[in-house]
């Protein structure tokens, strides 16, 4: 139902089900306690299909394990993009969805933001060719109305979103 | 200090995709004048689904010098008979505020007058002053692409912020439910047309936050549940996407009643005998929900005030206002004053 965008090469990717909202919730979460400065985590998939609740999520809960003030974590389509602070760590929360040319980018401070911290990116195929090789692709998927995402990226990420997962079940969300 | 004579005021206002510069004449009794209004509107000739052509700082910096010559000219003034220049210090996106904030800086050192840095949100929350002269306090509803907010509004930087979304804005959950159903840009209008020929009560659509405390927002569930509902069904025809929109429309209609209403309790007494009700933001456009607020205003015995289209979605009209209201306040800025990309209304209050 949305515009044909190319999807990244997701050969030999990881992948978590998710049943429920509760699920894409815990995955953002697993990946609060791994994300470091530098880290682009690239959020594919269709409208309403959760990036935004995953985003949410990650920031958070970055945020409560920085015992800092959480924060609001409303979407940023039509702002572009929204800085949170977690502790030492600066979280840009980035939705692409409305740039009209890849480099507007440049405009919009991605390089910057993954100087001094962790860079979210909703509808990253809006970057083609300038869309960081070094990332974390995850695409969010329904197949015969179940939901699942596929995660290929850093060794350190998948493996530590893993462990984390495998942690949490069979109890599901704390 | 109040300065009790007229105030004429240039506003600039480039947060979002909007680049605009306008006149208003604000007279020592509080009543107010819009003497010119220039707007270019960067989505005018763009759909949201596709692509929005120079969103960036690039375009505001293209267009600006000639807008606010534009207005000048409208206003048949010239940078003489302006007693200060305003623009919007943020929130947005940055590059875009830069633009309109240095322009403001540039003008305002050059022919000697204040500079006054404007919260796009009070731009909103203080235009019912403009338009309909709405004397203080009031409930103001803010409803646009990018926000969804219930506040107090006591006086010029005095804002009690009641509720919020904690997802989506509004106008974001009309724009992409069209965009779900292919309905088109802009997706309020859209959802509107194809909603009146519906049946609002086919499609069960949830109603978040139902039974929560306070009056914040949610829209996100409401987006999945219309994209579930379209894959639910085999094959989406015009009367099915009617009805769904009809649906939608209602769903959102009843949220914003319900936490209008619980806000109008929490602010009680503080809204004083006769409570007043301003809607501000592209959102308020929309019939179906206009008619829905004005039913709770008559249950509330409350009244409804909604400005004009053209002054409720994004403009520099507002801006200047808000500039000519803190102006005769004795408030203005600092030629170092810094663009925020985030400023709740809330922080006004220390400044």
């Amino acid at each position: 139902m949305d515009e044909q965008v190319i999807l990244p090469d997701m050969t030999g990717a990881y992948e978590a089900v998710l049943p429920d909202e509760a699920a894409t919730r815990a995955l953002g979460r697993a990946l609060a306690g791994l994300v470091e400065p530098g880290d682009l985590i690239a959020l594919w998939g269709d409208l309403g299909m959760g990036k935004s609740v995953l985003a949410r999520a990650l920031i958070q809960e970055a945020q409560r394990l920085a015992g800092g003030q959480v924060e609001d974590v409303p979407s940023p389509t039509f702002t572009l993009v929204q800085t949170y602070e977690a502790g030492g760590l600066s979280l840009a929360h980035f939705d692409l969805y409305r740039i009209g040319a890849p480099e507007e980018i440049y405009e919009l401070g991605l390089d910057e933001a993954l100087e001094t911290g962790a860079a979210l990116i909703e509808w990253p195929g809006r970057l083609e060719d300038l869309l960081p090789e070094e990332r974390l692709d995850i695409l969010i998927e329904e197949r015969d109305k179940e939901r699942a995402a596929r995660l290929k990226g850093p060794a350190r990420l998948i493996e530590g979103v893993r462990a984390a997962l495998r942690q949490k079940r069979p109890a599901g969300e704390k | 200090m109040t300065l009790s004579r007229d105030m004429i005021v240039l506003g600039l206002e480039t947060s979002c995709d909007e680049t605009a510069a306008a006149i208003v004449r604000r007279r020592a009794d509080g009543t107010g004048e819009l003497l010119a209004n220039q707007i270019l509107s960067q989505m005018d000739h763009a759909a949201y689904g596709g692509v929005v052509p120079e969103l960036a700082a690039r375009a505001h910096v293209t267009h600006l010098d000639a807008l606010i010559t534009a207005a000048l000219s409208e206003a048949k003034l010239d940078f003489t008979d302006l007693d200060g220049i305003a623009a919007t210090a943020g929130p947005g996106l940055i590059g875009g505020v830069l633009v309109g904030l240095m322009t403001a800086k540039g003008l305002a050192f050059a022919h000697g007058l204040p500079l006054i840095g404007v919260n796009h949100l009070e731009g909103h929350a203080l235009t019912a002053r403009l338009t309909d002269e709405a004397p203080f306090p009031y409930l103001l509803l803010l409803v646009s692409g990018g926000h969804c907010q219930l506040l107090i509004v006591e006086g010029v930087g005095r804002y009690e912020r009641l509720g919020a979304t904690i997802d989506d804005a509004v106008g974001e959950a009309f724009d992409k439910t069209a965009k779900m159903m292919g309905l088109g840009y802009p997706g309020g209008p859209a959802v509107e047309k194809a909603a009146a020929s519906g049946n609002a009560d086919r499609f069960a659509l949830p109603r978040p936050l139902t039974g929560r405390e306070g009056c914040d927002f949610s829209f996100s569930g409401l987006k999945t549940a219309v994209r579930k509902a379209l894959l639910d069904l085999e094959e989406v025809g015009p009367q099915d996407k009617a009805d769904l929109a009809a649906s939608f429309q209602k769903a959102v209609g009843d949220i914003l009643a319900r936490q209008t209403g619980k806000a109008l309790e929490m602010a009680g007494a503080r809204l004083g005998p006769a409570p007043r009700l301003v809607v501000a933001g592209g959102v308020a456009a929309n019939r179906y929900l206009r008619t829905r607020l004005e039913a709770l205003c008559q249950e509330r015995g409350a009244q409804l005030i909604v400005p004009p289209p053209k002054l409720c979605t994004d403009n520099g009209a507002m801006i200047a206002w808000a500039g000519a209201e803190r102006l005769a306040l004795g408030l203005s800025d600092p030629l170092d004053l810094a663009a925020r990309a985030r400023w709740p209304l809330t922080d006004l209050a220390a400044s």
